[in-house]
């Protein structure tokens, strides 16, 4: 399968900023891509470059074959946008705010209006709250219009930019189970975001930004065994004599260090968490807990930019 | 370079914006207002052209310019509204869609800026032309009603003339109120440029001409060549104000007796016979100059517009 967005070398510049620089990226069918960094990195210029939103200063972009800069219609036309802190005609309902965005995709109101419903419902915003003023929309039922907003038009590519921002960890993480249901149909999803550990569970594949650059990429769990070293943390909660000198003799854990009261931070190379259950009871000791942390893009990214600043 | 046509989403953009115009509280007010005026000035009009009926031909077109004090006649009151209209029309044009944060997702759809921009015009105009039009049918009416006189086919035609120069007119400021609302990022600040330059034109440019015609050009009284020439500079200053031109169109459209729009000279006058009106192309001959010039203002200035924006980034 040929890759549905693909850039080569992608370079923007405004005057002396250089906001994208030799960008090679690629996205498959049925995949959710996290373009993850923190603001400023180049995140949404590079989306705005895809969409022919904005041109590139050098290198190309294809989106589904097509090169946005020349068919900006045609790739606009098969690909949903939702932009960072979206907005909508206030004074209009979310019906109407929708109407406007079916009539500018060529619909005609007698086809549009069924499909106004079915997205309207899917998204929760059926019946009254659809006739409701934008006005008096919540941040995420703003999100979830703009979603609709895609929807509607029907595309096989979904780019959104910030989804999450403003939103409460309930709404969060609502929009997320969105997000995965789209992903579960075959939409190809492109999320920017900096807000890592939020977006880390729905994301197949992430690039991580800085300065313009996408200076890692791959899964969550391969970027941590790169950057991370392929450590595994294990948190042990356990009462006894020398609960220390215990955990300490388990076979593949490198380092246990204190972390208060009976509790104790394994480093491994493994996950051992039988072993060390085993052991801290046959030592006569209780075991209160024990859990092995999951990875966290927040935790590979601050590592990485560690190591990058302690090269530097 | 690029590909697809430039009017795709033209139709959607121009259908929504009317609506939107349409239904705004800023149009009700302006449209109270003009309708107020409109009520007024035929009133009065109607009032005075009792006492001379008969003896004036074109007894319909004085409808639209007869004043009675206090009152100014239809024509002054609207080249007074009509450019507030425009403006209140135009002035957050393009900012007011960066401001909402709609710009991002309107330009995400399948069509062009150039759609968006031109749809904003055309709404604009087309709000104004509407509104126009109930006027000066609403006008022509009630000039039926007070008068017992039907206008003459001339006189329709002239009348249709003075509503198709009113729109040009509105057109000026409209295009400029978009142009500014792409300049600057804040309506409150493109809305006071618009009326900045309004109340320059309105208000100051009488000095600007006085000062070119008399003070840089200092004519000899004695000497008819070196007036003229002054007349002709102070005209020419004079007729860099759409306001100018937009009132000689009304004279050449609404008084049939005008001949020429600029001095005239004796010479030219020998073998004509006085107050005698001229055809209707005639007139439209002597106007057509400013005609030329108020439409080719409004395709400058849209195009202006149109750089401005297209040089602005997707992001606010």
């Amino acid at each position: 399968m040929s890759a549905l967005i693909e850039t080569t070398d992608l370079t923007k510049r405004y005057g002396a900023v250089t906001a994208v620089q030799d960008l090679d990226l690629q996205l498959k069918a049925g995949e959710v891509f996290g373009l993850l960094g923190p603001n400023g990195s180049g995140k949404t210029t590079t989306i705005l470059m895809l969409l022919g939103l904005t041109e590139p200063t050098s290198g190309t972009a294809r989106v589904m074959g097509l090169d946005p800069a020349r068919k900006p219609l045609e790739v606009k036309r098969r690909v949903g946008y939702l932009p960072d802190s979206v907005g909508f005609y206030d004074e209009l309902s979310g019906r109407e705010n929708l109407a406007y965005v079916a009539r500018l995709n060529g619909l005609r109101a007698r086809e549009a209006s069924p499909a106004i419903e079915q997205v309207l419902n899917r998204m929760g915003l059926g019946n009254d709250v659809g006739d409701r003023a934008v006005g008096a929309y919540s941040r995420g039922m703003r999100q979830r219009l703009g979603l609709a907003a895609i929807l509607l038009k029907q595309v096989q590519i979904a780019i959104l930019d910030e989804p999450t921002l403003g939103l409460d960890p309930e709404a969060a993480h609502e929009f997320l189970e969105m997000i995965r249901d789209l992903r579960a149909e075959g939409m190809v999803v492109m999320i920017s975001s900096h807000l890592l550990h939020q977006v880390q569970a729905v994301c197949d594949r992430v690039g991580l930004f800085l300065k313009g650059k996408m200076v890692l990429e791959g899964t969550v769990e391969g970027l941590s065994e790169s950057v991370l070293g392929g450590a595994f943390r294990i948190h042990v909660e356990s009462r006894g004599q020398n609960v220390d000198a215990i955990l300490r003799d388990v076979p593949s854990v490198a380092k246990v260090s204190a972390m208060g009261l009976n509790k104790y931070r394994l480093e491994a190379r493994e996950d051992c968490r039988a072993a060390v259950s085993k052991r801290v009871i046959a030592a006569g000791a209780e075991l209160l807990s024990l859990t092995l942390e999951r990875p966290s893009l927040d935790e590979v990214y601050s590592r990485y930019f560690q190591e990058v600043r302690h090269d530097a | 370079m690029r590909e697809g046509s430039p009017w795709t989403g033209l139709g959607a953009v121009v259908l929504k914006e009317l609506a939107d115009h349409l239904t705004s509280v800023r149009m009700r007010i302006l449209e109270i207002l003009m309708l107020l005026a409109a009520l007024g000035a035929v009133y009065t009009a109607t009032q005075e052209i009792r006492k001379t009926i008969g003896e004036d031909p074109f007894v319909f077109l004085k409808l639209f310019t007869t004043a009675q004090e206090p009152l100014p006649a239809f024509a002054a009151f609207l080249g007074f509204l009509i450019p507030l209209t425009a403006i209140a029309l135009g002035f957050d044009a393009v900012n007011g869609e960066y401001n909402r944060r709609t710009m991002s997702l309107v330009l995400s759809q399948p069509i062009y800026r150039d759609a968006l921009l031109l749809g904003k015009f055309l709404a604009g105009i087309g709000t104004i032309a509407i509104t126009l039009t109930a006027l000066w049918v609403l006008l022509t009416g009630l000039g039926l009603w007070f008068l017992g006189v039907a206008p003459s086919t001339e006189e329709v035609g002239r009348a249709l003339l003075f509503l198709f120069a009113t729109l040009a007119y509105a057109g000026v400021w409209l295009a400029l109120a978009i142009l500014f609302s792409a300049h600057f990022r804040q309506p409150a600040t493109s809305a006071l440029a618009a009326l900045s330059v309004w109340l320059l034109f309105t208000v100051f440019w009488t000095i600007v001409t006085d000062l070119f015609a008399k003070g840089l050009y200092r004519a000899d009284p004695n000497d008819p060549i070196a007036q003229l020439a002054q007349a002709r500079i102070g005209l020419f200053v004079s007729r860099l104000s759409p306001n100018t031109l937009y009132a000689e169109l009304l004279v050449a459209f609404l008084n049939p007796q005008v001949r020429s729009l600029g001095p005239i000279l004796v010479t030219q006058l020998e073998g004509a016979v006085m107050g005698t009106p001229l055809p209707l192309f005639q007139s439209f001959l002597i106007a057509w100059p400013q005609i030329v010039a108020l439409v080719g203002t409004v395709i400058a200035l849209f195009i202006g517009a149109y750089v401005i924006f297209q040089r602005q980034e997707v992001r606010a």
